[in-house]
């Protein structure tokens, strides 16, 4: 029998419509064996969860492109505890807050925020999807 | 007179019966008579029939060529469990009403024993048990499953969940004695559904449970089957005339407004795209066949809400309200010319807000990226066609004004109403047999209703 694809869930949030990264790691992981929702442009944050908890997602991988992201994602993690996702990775990826700033601190804020993996606007796919298998093995599920 | 069919309505407040001979395309006869529901269904449809009979001038017929299709006893009573209320839930609610249901009850997460308790009470013939998509979430409609094995409830479930689950959730309910019937998944994905299997499946289940459940089995002395639920006959129809069968041509996209003394339906028949350069704000889209009920706007079970909106709108004034008063009796057919202009009012505030339901709507958002459009629900500006039905509309002074409160409204530019279709009557209320009729002769079903329907 072919073993269950595991389901990850993708788009771009809040306002964000630049969906051409997104779908480009939707795509590669798809061609990398998992199940792929796209959510695509525009998705209210409460719709990530929607569709992981109808799907039974294993990752909820967030997109934002427009400086925007703090204010969309703020609670995110609390709303998957509370919809029961505690064990759903989330991924967040982009440029997560407008003007100059170093780096880091988007990833310390953005981990504060309860996402495990947090990647600047330039990532390799490759990277995505290593760190991906790590996290998932370490929770059993894969 | 193999060729002549006798279409019988079994409804809740009237039995109707129309006479069609298929060999002329013609209907002899339209009659109606009270229903006899809450005492014997048999009394009414005798009735009927032989008053059919009478002004058809035909001496005796074949219960072979007699067939029903029922809103009696309550309609068709169904309950909806899915998952994600915006999900399989939704997707779920869909498809029930698609197959003519009334929805008694919603549910969506893991059932509580107090909410078990609430299904067990509302007592539905059927429930719809969806939740999750094929290869997605188990766990919440295995549990559904348990809680329905466990309770005292005697409805037909019909399973429409999440592929992988369907097995396990078949026995667990059949081992705790209740009757499955199997549909494929209603939501096999994010974004897609799927509802035709479903409706076939409470199709299915319609005639050959609920009939019998229902204490109307008796009508098959005289009538060969009930074949479904009437809202269902009418949405069939529609359907037929926008599609078209074997080459026979169809109206193209269409609508249909029932306006009746306890619900107002809507159904569509459109794809209704998403608007070039909007953004789809819902996560599910809808069916193509779509129909709503809108059980508070019936101009005689719900005239309150009515009277209520139309104050609040400007179209009643404080006299309307007096004339009222004589009208809310359930069964009462309007008389003078000021009921008759109330009545005629009142279907029209029904056709108006059961359609601004039922149509998509627009907003403008304003982020970053300047101006965007975000669509929720179907676009309907572009049908070809607006035919009104139900006795308020059929009868009514003027039916055209009556429609007119389906058409698109300049002042609110944000509901996708119809633009600009042609209008029209189902003046000899034939619909639902039309409806009937279509599963057995579809061409000749299709020719009949063009021939019948008047364009106003």
């Amino acid at each position: 029998m072919e073993e269950k694809k595991l389901t990850i869930i993708t788009g771009t949030v809040g306002q964000d419509s630049h969906t051409i990264g997104v779908s480009l790691l939707s795509r590669f992981l798809r061609e990398n064996g998992f199940n792929v929702v796209e959510l695509k442009g525009l998705t209210p944050p409460e719709d990530f969860i929607k569709a992981a908890k109808e799907t039974d997602a294993v990752a909820i991988l967030v997109s934002s492109l427009y400086g925007m992201g703090e204010m969309d994602l703020a609670g995110f993690k609390d709303k998957c505890i509370e919809a029961g996702l505690k064990d759903v990775l989330l991924y967040v990826g982009g440029y997560l807050k407008v003007g100059r700033h170093d780096w880091k601190e988007d990833e310390e804020r953005f981990k504060r925020l309860g996402f495990d993996r947090v990647y600047p606007p330039e990532v390799e796919l490759d990277q995505v999807l290593e760190d991906l298998k790590e996290d998932l093995k370490k929770k059993g599920k894969l | 007179m193999k060729e002549v069919k006798f279409l019988v309505d079994l409804g809740s407040t009237f039995t109707k019966v129309v006479v069609v001979d298929l060999a002329s395309e013609k209907v002899i006869c339209r009659v109606q008579g009270p229903s006899t529901v809450d005492t014997d269904v048999m009394i009414g449809l005798r009735e009927a029939i032989q008053k059919a009979k009478s002004e058809a001038g035909i001496t005796s017929i074949d219960r072979e060529d007699a067939l029903a299709s029922s809103s009696a006893a309550g309609g068709l009573r169904m309950v909806c469990i899915g998952l994600v209320p915006d999900l399989s839930l939704k997707a779920g609610t869909e498809a029930a009403l698609g197959a003519g249901a009334k929805l008694v009850g919603s549910y969506s997460y893991e059932l509580t024993k107090d909410e078990m308790a609430e299904i067990e009470a509302i007592s539905p013939e059927v429930i719809l048990l969806a939740g999750g998509t094929d290869g997605g979430n188990e766990s919440v409609v295995l549990h559904n499953a348990k809680m329905l094995a466990s309770s005292k409830i005697n409805a037909v479930i019909v399973v429409a969940c999440n592929k992988g689950a369907q097995d396990r959730v078949r026995s667990i309910l059949e081992n705790g004695g209740k009757k499955v019937k199997l549909a494929k998944n209603v939501m096999p994905e994010i974004g897609k559904i799927e509802v035709s299997s479903c409706r076939e499946a409470i199709r299915d289940v319609f005639v050959k449970n609920i009939v019998r459940a229902k204490g109307i089995e008796r009508v098959k002395e005289v009538v060969k089957e009930v074949l479904m639920p009437t809202p269902q006959a009418v949405l069939n129809a529609a359907k037929l005339l926008s599609e078209g069968v074997n080459g026979e041509e169809g109206l193209g996209e269409l609508m249909v407004v029932d306006v009746g003394g306890a619900t107002t339906d809507v159904h569509s028949i459109a794809e209704g795209k998403v608007i070039q350069d909007a953004i789809y704000g819902d996560l599910l889209p809808e069916p193509v066949v779509k129909r709503t009920v809108e059980g508070d706007l019936g101009v005689r079970h719900n005239i309150d809400t009515l009277l209520k909106i139309g104050r609040e709108k400007g179209f009643l004034d404080g006299h309307d309200l007096d004339v009222a008063q004589s009208l809310t009796r359930i069964n009462k057919l309007p008389e003078t010319p000021e009921e008759r202009c109330l009545d005629m009012k009142l279907a029209r505030i029904a056709t108006q807000v059961a359609v601004e339901r039922h149509v998509g709507r627009i907003e403008d958002w304003y982020g970053p990226a300047g101006r965007m459009i975000v669509q929720r629900g179907k676009d309907l500006r572009g049908i070809n066609s607006l035919i009104g039905t139900g006795g308020p509309i059929v009868f009514a002074q003027d039916p055209r004004t009556v429609l007119e409160g389906a058409l698109f409204d300049r002042k609110r530019p944000n509901l996708l109403k119809p633009e600009s279709p042609r209008l029209y009557l189902d003046g000899d209320y034939i619909l639902y047999a039309i409806g009937i009729l279509a599963n057995l002769e579809p061409e000749k079903a299709l020719r009949i209703a063009k021939k019948y329907l008047k364009e106003i």
